[in-house]
């Protein structure tokens, strides 16, 4: 009898297992990600919204509220459709430069459009002011050629700047997915629709496009959600003028304490995310399309003709001036030193000084938060490599179990970047309810700093990697496969080739959003660990011409450290990744 | 299975660095971003105690207190600093302190102790005044405006950068001064003559006085920004090279300048309460005290606590500062701005 019982339980086991493999086997890649979704993300937003947000705290809001929250809306919708357009116009063609292009300084100048992404909002306006400011190069070299007496052009302030802005922060988006497509493109398939006769326009239409489609989509829909949840750009560089969702979710949340209305905001701003994610996801499963990819340097030449070479110098004139002008100011304000006396002085006068820098070695008020450059540095790449692995192994199951499309995927593949969308300030207000006890209390934890910096790079890792591996006919996988290769042995023969420069151009992503993120306004930070930008920020806090030339020193290190660390990873030699 | 064994493995590594058992007692003090003092006067409490401080930075004033007030359930310091008068009563309200009555507050002035019940007790306080470049006026053969009536003068059009009170303490200081000089009836007038005569806006502080004043680094256009009496002293203290003289000095009309004090407080649910008040104890007496203008360039409010000689030299306190009831100010703030923005920005 209990023999008997025991065969039939051990039956009923076996059929549980095999119902749990066949469920599991989805599930596998997502649960990691999900876990951590689901804990960082969804439950400290779902509580603070629930307590900004119940049936009770609601009453509190009024007509005017609403009004308040429509024109947010419409601003936000505005100023992040004009951004992305011209982002794109700026992005398509320096993608398809990068691309297809050998020429001189190119490394260099990957690097330097990629640069913008990480730094902070305050170094960034301090660069244009000294730029395109009232007293900037700009306006008093015009000033001095045509003998004005005031400013020529005044558009800090404007809706102007804040596009420019938000072109010099998210040109690096467009190039490096869209880059990253192009330069994988089977030329054989223009050639071919070439040779039957179709004049180049229609190649593009029909053969280019489509197959960069998934590419375009995705850099524009990233692009899309940076710029409409802008924060610092409007705040420093738009001013008191402009105000977008988040600016004015910040101005409820934190000086108000309206926080039923912060919660309607966070919830439009959050649905709204979730609308063009869900779009974008259906657009992407209608017409990806999946090609031999080739390897990127078959698809390298040098300008030849007088057209190409146009294209070519046009670009590097208009990349240079688009992210060098405002770059540069920084290192050269941090060698440069108002005239002495400046109570009594008639013109500025400037000197160069490398004080600055050794200054940032010397704690000269004994201040507990002194925290040297190197420190500093070490600090943030910590941080940043914290958060490249953890988005990569996040990331890489997901953005795999995605290139095949399925019920599942399609479900939760919007929500994968609803984190982009979430308002900072809000996500850090629920942090604080939620982690404050145990067995969840690690608000004050300093390893917060990388789980919140995942959860904005967790989104550009799975989109740089999903086009590439869904880019990956199946007959590859099915030839390697029916020559005798072992699972393990197709995925690095056939897959992993074809993806390790996505891989390293998701590693990019994650590192510079890591380096640039400033979280201090909406987590808990422990100030004996701060990073770059954080540092930067303490400066910026006090009056004097030391604090300032510090703070431009910082930015200088930060802006090196950066540069070297994205050079480093481009340059890796992944084994096995051939020329791909 | 490896990247969710990392995954667990990273989340144990938080619970442990979170819930690691400690040998020394810590005790636990939320403050803004702005919160500075000197290693040796931190460290001579912490020997003398036999405890370990940590800092947990939270954000501007504001932000630092609304989420001390939003974890007051499971409090994560056991003592608040940074609250000031105008956000005094939003943390009365809230409940958030343990009241203590430190034999401290003996030394410090009647004008400054703004809560009867002792639960937050003052600790520092500042000026919120219009600074000018010498340098500009001088230049200019153009006189220092002395009050807030003069900056309406058309000899000062678009000279003046002030900060937005939705978003900046300085700016909504500036902002509670005119109303305190003018009156709730009358401040919209005011303000609505100041854009006529060609008022700059900016959100913070960092943009006005290093991007819009002429008399920073920023070198920008406006001779005219809203900052603190005190930072004329962090222009020499922090200057590139020496300087004999500040470049930049206060406005010290009648009430062009409003006074801002800091509170600090016991959170209430510390499991270290006697620690919490001798640290209150602490911030009160006469070394943390005179340690406060160099570390944040306000001044102390105990009596006894002496001033560096940068600040007798080169900062002042205003001789008439503007101050209005934290209770009146709780009451109208929301509303005195969402009037301000319609007037002066839309």
């Amino acid at each position: 009898m209990s023999i008997y019982h025991e065969d039939e339980q051990a039956i009923k086991t076996t059929k549980l297992g095999g119902f749990l493999s066949s469920w599991f086997k989805p599930v596998l890649p997502w649960l990691g990600a999900s876990v951590f979704l689901g804990l960082f993300f969804f439950y400290p937003l779902a509580r603070i919204l629930w307590l900004g947000l119940n049936p009770a705290a609601l009453n509190t809001i009024d007509l005017a509220s609403l009004l308040l929250a429509i024109r947010s809306l419409l601003f936000t919708f505005y100023q992040a459709a004009l951004s992305t357009i011209l982002t794109l116009v700026i992005g398509l063609p320096a993608a398809i430069l990068f691309a297809r292009y050998n020429f001189r300084g190119k490394s260099f100048l990957r690097v330097l459009t990629a640069i913008p992404f990480m730094l902070p909002t305050v170094v960034v306006a301090a660069g244009f002011n000294a730029l395109l400011g009232p007293r900037g190069w700009i306006n008093l070299g015009l000033m001095d050629l045509y003998h004005l007496q005031s400013a020529p052009i005044s558009i800090v302030g404007t809706l102007g700047i804040i596009l420019l802005a938000h072109v010099f922060y998210n040109t690096t988006i467009v190039i490096r997915l869209v880059g990253n497509a192009i330069s994988h493109l089977d030329p054989r398939l223009e050639q071919a629709a070439s040779t039957l006769g179709a004049d180049p326009p229609r190649v593009l239409n029909r053969v280019t496009l489509p197959l960069l489609r998934p590419s375009i989509l995705a850099a524009t829909v990233l692009v899309f959600i940076f710029d409409f949840t802008s924060f610092g750009v409007i705040l420093l560089l738009g001013g008191p003028g402009f105000s977008t969702l988040e600016v004015e979710i910040y101005k409820q949340a934190m000086q108000i304490f309206n926080l039923p209305l912060a919660g309607l905001l966070s919830l439009i701003q959050l649905l709204c995310t979730l609308a063009f994610s869900i779009l974008y996801s259906r657009i992407v499963i209608r017409t990806a399309a999946t090609s031999a990819p080739r390897a990127a340097a078959t698809n390298l030449r040098s300008a030849r003709t007088g057209r190409q070479k146009l294209f070519l110098s046009g670009m590097v004139v208009l990349l240079l001036g688009l992210f060098l002008l405002p770059l540069v100011s920084l290192p050269l304000a941090s060698v440069t030193r108002l005239a002495a006396d400046r109570g009594e002085r008639g013109p500025v006068q400037y000197g160069i000084t490398t004080d600055y820098y050794s200054e940032l070695f010397i704690n000269r008020s004994d201040s507990i938060f002194f925290v040297p450059p190197f420190e500093a540095v070490g600090n943030s790449l910590g941080y940043a490599g914290l958060t490249v692995v953890l988005s990569l192994v996040l990331g890489f199951p997901v953005a795999s179990a995605l290139a095949h499309p399925s019920h599942l995927g399609r479900f939760l593949d919007p929500l994968l970047m609803l984190p982009l969308g979430a308002s900072a300030v809000t996500l850090g207000l629920g942090f604080i309810i939620t982690f404050n006890r145990p067995p969840l209390a690690f608000v004050t934890s300093p390893l917060l700093v990388p789980l919140a910096h995942t959860l904005i790079a967790l989104p550009f890792v799975i989109r740089s990697l999903q086009p590439a591996l869904a880019s990956i006919p199946d007959r590859l996988r099915q030839a390697a496969a029916s020559l005798g290769a072992s699972s393990y042995r197709v995925w690095f023969a056939v897959d992993w080739p074809i993806v390790a420069r996505a891989t390293l151009s998701a590693a990019v992503f994650a590192f510079t959003i890591s380096l640039g993120e400033f979280g201090a306004s909406s987590l808990v930070v422990r100030p004996e660990y701060p990073t770059l930008p954080i540092a930067i920020a303490r400066f910026l806090s006090q009056p004097g011409g030391m604090n300032y030339g510090q703070a431009m020193a910082m930015a200088t290190v930060l802006m090196v450290v950066c540069g070297i660390g994205i050079l480093l990873i481009e340059r890796l030699r992944l084994p096995g990744a051939g020329e791909f | 299975m490896k990247q969710i064994l990392l995954v667990v493995f990273l989340l144990t590594a938080i619970f442990f660095s979170a819930c690691s058992p400690q040998s020394t007692i810590t005790l636990t003090i939320m403050t803004h971003d702005s919160f500075a003092a000197s290693q040796s006067v931190i460290t001579a409490f912490e020997q003398a105690n036999n405890v370990k401080l940590i800092f947990l930075k939270s954000g501007d004033a504001g932000a630092a207190l609304n989420k001390a007030i939003l974890s007051k359930d499971a409090p994560l310091a056991d003592v608040f600093y940074g609250v000031d008068n105008t956000f005094l009563s939003r943390a009365l309200d809230a409940g958030i302190y343990e009241p203590y009555a430190s034999p401290l507050l003996a030394n410090i002035p009647v004008e400054f102790k703004l809560d009867p019940h002792n639960q937050a007790l003052p600790v520092d306080y500042g000026d919120i005044c219009i600074n000018y470049d010498k340098a500009f006026f001088a230049s200019h053969n153009l006189p220092i405006p002395a009050s807030l009536e003069d900056l309406l003068k058309p000899e000062y059009k678009t000279l003046l950068v002030v900060e937005n009170p939705a978003t900046s303490s300085p700016g909504l200081g500036f902002l509670l001064a005119t109303i305190k000089h003018f009156g709730p009836d009358g401040y919209l007038a005011y303000w609505r003559s100041l854009r006529a005569n060609g008022l700059v806006v900016v959100d913070g502080w960092e943009t006005a006085y290093y991007t819009n004043f002429s008399g920073s680094s920023g070198h920008g256009l406006q001779p005219l920004v809203v900052s603190y009496s005190s930072s004329p002293a962090a222009e020499v203290i922090y200057a590139s090279s020496p300087l004999t003289t500040s470049p930049t000095a206060s406005i010290l009309g009648p009430d062009t300048c409003f006074r801002q004090v800091e509170f600090v407080g016991i959170l209430k649910g510390t499991r270290h309460l006697n620690l919490a008040q001798k640290f209150v104890d602490f911030m009160l007496n006469r070394q943390f005290q005179q340690d406060i203008p160099l570390q944040m360039f306000v001044y102390p409010v105990n009596l006894d606590a002496s001033l560096p000689q940068e600040f007798i030299q080169y900062a002042q306190t205003a001789r008439q500062p503007a101050t209005l009831d934290p209770a009146v100010i709780a009451a109208n703030r929301d509303k005195w701005i969402a009037d301000w923005t319609a007037t002066v920005l839309h």
